[in-house]
């Protein structure tokens, strides 16, 4: 802003740039994209330390990112990746079915306002029912094994799938609906060449948040029955007293969150393209 | 199929539309007649009724009282032999040019053969956008998705080509250049064509004929043949005879405005 100013003003004289030498640092600080939230998470993890080791926080209120990372060492590399596996399999499946149940749906209350307005208020139940409270509940109708954790995984996800992928297939432009009609094309070429990849945006901001929706599915349910799994290994590590050991583990959950979200994301640019929003100013 | 018979024949339609807030009379003892080859353009109001005039054409919708017929039958249902143009050209984001415009066979059969893509890249060309085929519609002007819109109607071999404002979303000049070229399309291969627009000198510019509706429910007050010599092109609106047309059509919009 300022620079352009700058050069409007005295453009006869040298070129912005070398009149403002200190500038370019700062600016490549500002500009470069990831620099500033980098460097505010290390200042985060700096001050977090310092003021663990200043004021003698006890580690099992708050552990060091030092000591964090000790406990990473309390399990093998082997354990580890049974943990991370226990998990992801559970929400990869429970996510993967939850997007073959949610289209079906999304598509028939597009398609009939009756079977909506029928369906929509069950759903709604559905969703205001907190899924922790129900999930014990889950577990001793379906027993142990994965089961049940894919279908409270299931439970979680499908909701934000069914609305937004309902409300893109309804928002098709109007002009290409009458031009299916007005061809006398089926139905289901409707459907399938028009309203689904209209809807494709919709589906994928639905698909990026029930993602991580799936991974505290998985872990809900790990909390109430398991032997593995990384909510397994947290709940396991407190009720042990061995905090650090649990946010190491809450760490390894987070980036799993993070690694989903942006395959998804990944799978978007690359295959849809098109479907994204157009490039911020 | 006699000379004679008219392409497109209204008697006597009028359309009532239900909605939460009761009934709403669109059109009321609409008649017209449109001639095979003939280039009619459509005046009126915003509301009063010619997109519904299209819709009745087109056989989306059925008249709730009168009949509206086509190359003499009346219409109940879609036919193969109308293209349609929509206001805002609408094509498919994810599809090149080439795709959007062959998507009518695609979205009817379920399968495009060769012969529609190598029939789809001889339209493309007639509109102007050879060497566009493979851009998406994101990388092109309005002006641009407006032809591709065109090309999609023009692709299926239309006897009758219905355009609902079509180049009312582009600046004049694109708007103006459309519409001469929209001419040469229909002069090289002849189509009845109904083409409804807000802009009086477009009207007179375009068409044969131009039919001027009232407001709703809508009716044609006004039946006004174009005496204009073809080609028409830019010496066309510097003649008298055409400021005499947009004059006459003026004040009777506005009058009837009044
Ligand atoms: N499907 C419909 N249901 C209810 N009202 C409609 C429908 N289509 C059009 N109308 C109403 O009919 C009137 C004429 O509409 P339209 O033909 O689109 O007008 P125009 O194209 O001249 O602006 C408007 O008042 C519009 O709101
Ligand atoms: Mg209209």
């Amino acid at each position: 802003m300022t620079m352009s100013d700058t050069s409007a003003v005295s453009s006869s004289s040298a070129p912005p740039e070398a009149a403002m030498p200190g500038r370019s640092w700062s600016a490549w600080f500002v500009q470069t994209p990831g620099v500033l939230p980098a460097a505010t998470f290390v200042a985060i993890i700096l001050v977090w330390e310092a003021s663990c080791r200043l004021f003698e926080i006890p580690s099992f209120v708050l552990p060091a990112p030092t000591r964090i990372l000790g406990g990473f060492d309390a399990v093998s590399t082997g354990r580890w990746a049974e943990h991370v596996w226990a998990t992801l399999r559970v929400a990869l499946i429970g996510y993967v079915l939850s997007i073959a149940i949610s289209l079906p749906i999304a598509i028939i209350l597009a398609r009939s306002e009756i079977l909506s307005r029928a369906v929509y208020p069950i759903l709604v139940v559905v969703q205001s029912t907190p899924v922790v409270a129900i999930a014990p509940i889950i577990i001793v109708a379906l027993g142990s094994g994965d089961l049940p954790r894919v279908v409270i995984t299931c439970l979680i996800t499908f909701f934000p799938l069914v609305v937004s992928t309902t409300t893109g297939l309804m928002a098709t432009p109007p002009e290409l609906i009458e031009l299916s009609r007005s061809l006398r094309a089926p139905v289901i070429r409707e459907i399938t060449q028009i309203r689904l990849p209209f809807a494709i945006p919709y589906i994928f901001s639905a698909l990026k948040i029930s993602v991580t929706l799936a991974v505290i599915g998985a872990v809900v349910a790990e909390f109430v029955a398991a032997d593995k799994g990384l909510g397994y290994f947290i709940q396991f590590s407190t009720s042990m007293f061995q905090v650090q050991q649990a946010w190491a583990g809450l760490i390894v959950l987070v980036l799993l969150s993070l690694v989903l979200f942006q395959a998804v994301t990944a799978v978007q640019r690359i295959w849809f393209p098109w479907s994204l929003p157009t490039e911020r100013a | 199929m006699t000379a004679a018979q008219p392409a497109i024949e209204f008697s006597d339609v009028g359309q009532v539309f239900r909605t939460a807030s009761g009934a709403l009379e669109a059109l009321r003892g609409v008649d017209l007649s449109i001639g095979r080859h003939e280039f009619v353009a459509v005046l009126g109001p915003s509301g009063c009724g010619k997109s519904t005039l299209l819709r009745l054409t087109s056989g989306l919708i059925r008249p709730t009282s009168g009949v509206v017929s086509v190359f003499g039958l009346p219409v109940a249902e879609p036919r193969d032999d109308i293209g349609i143009v929509f206001q805002k050209p609408t094509l498919l984001p994810w599809a090149n040019v080439e795709d959007n415009v062959v998507f009518p066979v695609r979205h009817k059969t379920g399968r495009v053969t060769p012969e529609d893509r190598a029939n789809a890249r001889i339209i493309i060309e007639k509109v102007g956008l050879a060497g566009f085929e493979a851009r998406l519609p994101a990388e092109l002007s309005g002006g641009m998705q407006q032809r591709v819109g065109i090309a999609r109607a023009l692709f299926m071999n239309p006897d009758i080509l219905l355009m609902d404002e079509p180049f009312s979303a582009l600046d004049a000049l694109t708007r103006e250049e459309m519409g001469f070229e929209l001419l040469r399309i229909w002069e090289a291969q002849p189509k009845t064509v109904m083409f409804i627009t807000h802009s009086i000198s477009e009207a007179v510019l375009l068409a044969d004929r131009v039919l001027v509706m009232s407001e709703r429910p809508g009716h044609i007050v006004e039946n006004l043949v174009i005496d204009l010599p073809r080609p028409r092109g830019i010496e066309t609106s510097n003649q008298k005879a055409m400021h005499d047309y947009v004059g006459h059509l003026r004040g009777l919009l506005l009058k009837r405005a009044a």
